[in-house]
């Protein structure tokens, strides 16, 4: 699997380290809604096709990257900064 | 139905191997159903022969999407042990283990359940103390174990690399010896052949897709093979509870689907006679009747369906072999494969009603599911026939996670990927 770093290119997977599920809105830090923070915690989306997820450059430059990955084919169909569109997680 | 005895051995051994009946049938689904399993895994199986043996339920269909044996019962690497720290997965995995020991006089359906040991190696004083604590606890709960010293190790198993030179020295390790290995296999038919005499349909070749529903109670499937209906409807489906969960709509729960690789190696000479994981990392190992050795590690890591991993994994899992064995460096491997786990979110299963009306719930066992197959089935049956848990998985629930209640063996938190 190759994951294409917008800053340093395709690169191998073991490059990267995974940071898990894209698709879960934190709570406002000040909430004090306990469904809302444990549903932040533990209930996640797991689709079986395009998967939004977070993966970190470790082994490169450090970036943190929003992937949209699909879980059947394991094809990925869109790299970006983090930082650019903002993520959930 | 065939019966298994020496003297159906003798008699066909005879006829030249003639005569011997397909172990379950197979039946066209009727319209309608008491109970209805959808997954005809090794779990799948087992809840139907304990519905039909426990519980006199045999108005029961199991449904399989492919053929029986073609999901993980057929793919992970046949440990069975009940080495775990926390109370509620001592008594859980040890009443498995009960279970497993007497399975193939129960199924008259040789399992080949071989207590062979199981043995964790430690690498460091720390995590011998770790092993101490873990030990004890099992003995406290009245399960064997015991702690062992690299003298005691070199006598177990010859072939270790047990110096100081090595890359993580060994320093001791936790020896189960009623754990062990079966044939997967023979767990899924003989379970299936068992859960068949006894009236149960097993239906292959027949994918659920879409759940029934009268207001808010699921009352039955679609499937490819048309419209089944059921008074109770029970999903076995570990690795797809996602996907399946989804026909119901349910969207969010606290699984994550993950691959997990296993690999086979080619014949050689007993080497290994227990299974033996290395402590610096993930690695476990037995060795097969056939002489293959049959191990694997890590889950690939990230959310995955695919029932195929990566190369990263493939070479941890040779390095780790290597750190134990570096004799094992020229051997060859055979296969390798991958199955999709459900990664829960601490790593313990889900046997629960619901979370709907008129359906139940078995997943999240982790890249654990094997050895649980007797348990889960026996607590599974009993959650559907009465609609309360046994008393094994009472603690197992679907809202444990908000509630506060996890039951986190190794400790990790909601990380899926690290349990």
């Amino acid at each position: 699997m190759l994951i294409s770093c917008p800053y340093c290119g395709p690169r191998d997977v073991s490059e990267f380290t995974y940071q898990g599920d894209g698709n879960r809105p934190r709570p406002e830090p000040a909430s004090t809604d306990q469904a809302e923070w444990n549903a932040y915690v533990y209930d996640r989306l797991n689709p079986a096709g395009d998967h939004n997820e977070i993966w970190q450059h470790s082994g490169g430059c450090r970036s943190h990257l929003a992937v949209t990955r699909n879980t059947l084919t394991h094809k990925i169909s869109a790299v970006s900064f983090v930082r650019k569109q903002g993520a959930g997680a | 139905m065939a019966e298994y005895s020496v003297f159906s051995l003798l008699r066909n051994a005879l006829n030249g191997n003639r005569d011997w009946k397909p172990a379950w049938r197979k039946p066209e689904p009727k319209p309608a159903y008491e109970v209805i399993i959808i997954g005809g895994g090794g779990h799948g199986l087992s809840t139907a022969y304990y519905l039909a043996r426990e519980h006199g339920i045999t108005d029961v269909a199991v449904l399989e999407k492919g053929y029986l044996g073609s999901g993980n019962v057929g793919r992970n690497t046949t440990a069975v042990r009940s080495n775990y720290l926390l109370p509620a997965n001592m008594r859980f995995y040890e009443h498995s283990m009960k279970l497993w020991e007497n399975l193939s006089h129960d199924l008259n359906y040789n399992v080949m359940f071989s207590q062979r040991g199981c043995l964790n190696l430690a690498h460091t004083p720390a995590q011998l103390d770790e092993y101490a604590r873990r030990g004890n606890a099992m003995r406290h709960e009245g399960i064997d174990a015991e702690l062992m010293t690299p003298a005691q190790l070199a006598r177990e198993v010859p072939g270790l690399d047990l110096s100081a030179s090595a890359r993580f020295p060994i320093v001791g390790g936790l020896m189960q010896r009623r754990a062990g290995t079966a044939r997967h296999d023979a767990v899924a038919w003989g379970y299936a052949r068992g859960a068949d005499r006894r009236g149960v349909d097993i239906v292959e070749n027949c994918e659920v897709t879409g759940f029934l529903r009268e207001g808010d109670r699921i009352v039955g499937v679609t499937t490819t093979r048309g419209e089944i209906r059921a008074r109770k409807v029970a999903v076995a489906v570990a690795g797809s509870t996602g996907r399946v969960m989804r026909l119901a709509g349910i969207d969010r729960l606290p699984i994550e689907s993950h691959v997990l690789q296993a690999f086979v190696s080619e014949s050689l000479k007993p080497i290994v006679h227990t299974v033996l994981t290395f402590g610096m990392g993930h690695f476990y190992m037995s060795q097969s009747d056939k002489g293959g050795l049959v191990y694997g590690g890590d889950i690939d890591g990230y959310n995955s369906y695919a029932q195929r991993g990566n190369l990263p994994i493939v070479e941890d899992v040779m390095s780790e072999m290597l750190a134990l064995f570096p004799s094992l460096a020229s051997v060859r491997v055979l296969r390798s494969w991958g199955g999709v786990c459900d990664m829960s979110m601490d790593g313990s299963p889900i046997i629960t009603t619901g979370p709907l009306p008129g359906m139940y719930l078995n997943c999240g066992w982790c890249y654990g599911g094997f050895k649980a197959t007797p348990a889960s089935g026996f607590a599974f049956a009993w959650t559907i026939a009465r609609d309360e848990p046994h008393e094994i998985n009472a603690p197992f629930t679907l809202d444990r996670f908000h509630r506060g209640l996890v039951i986190d063996d190794k400790g990790q938190g909601a990380t899926p990927r690290l349990h």
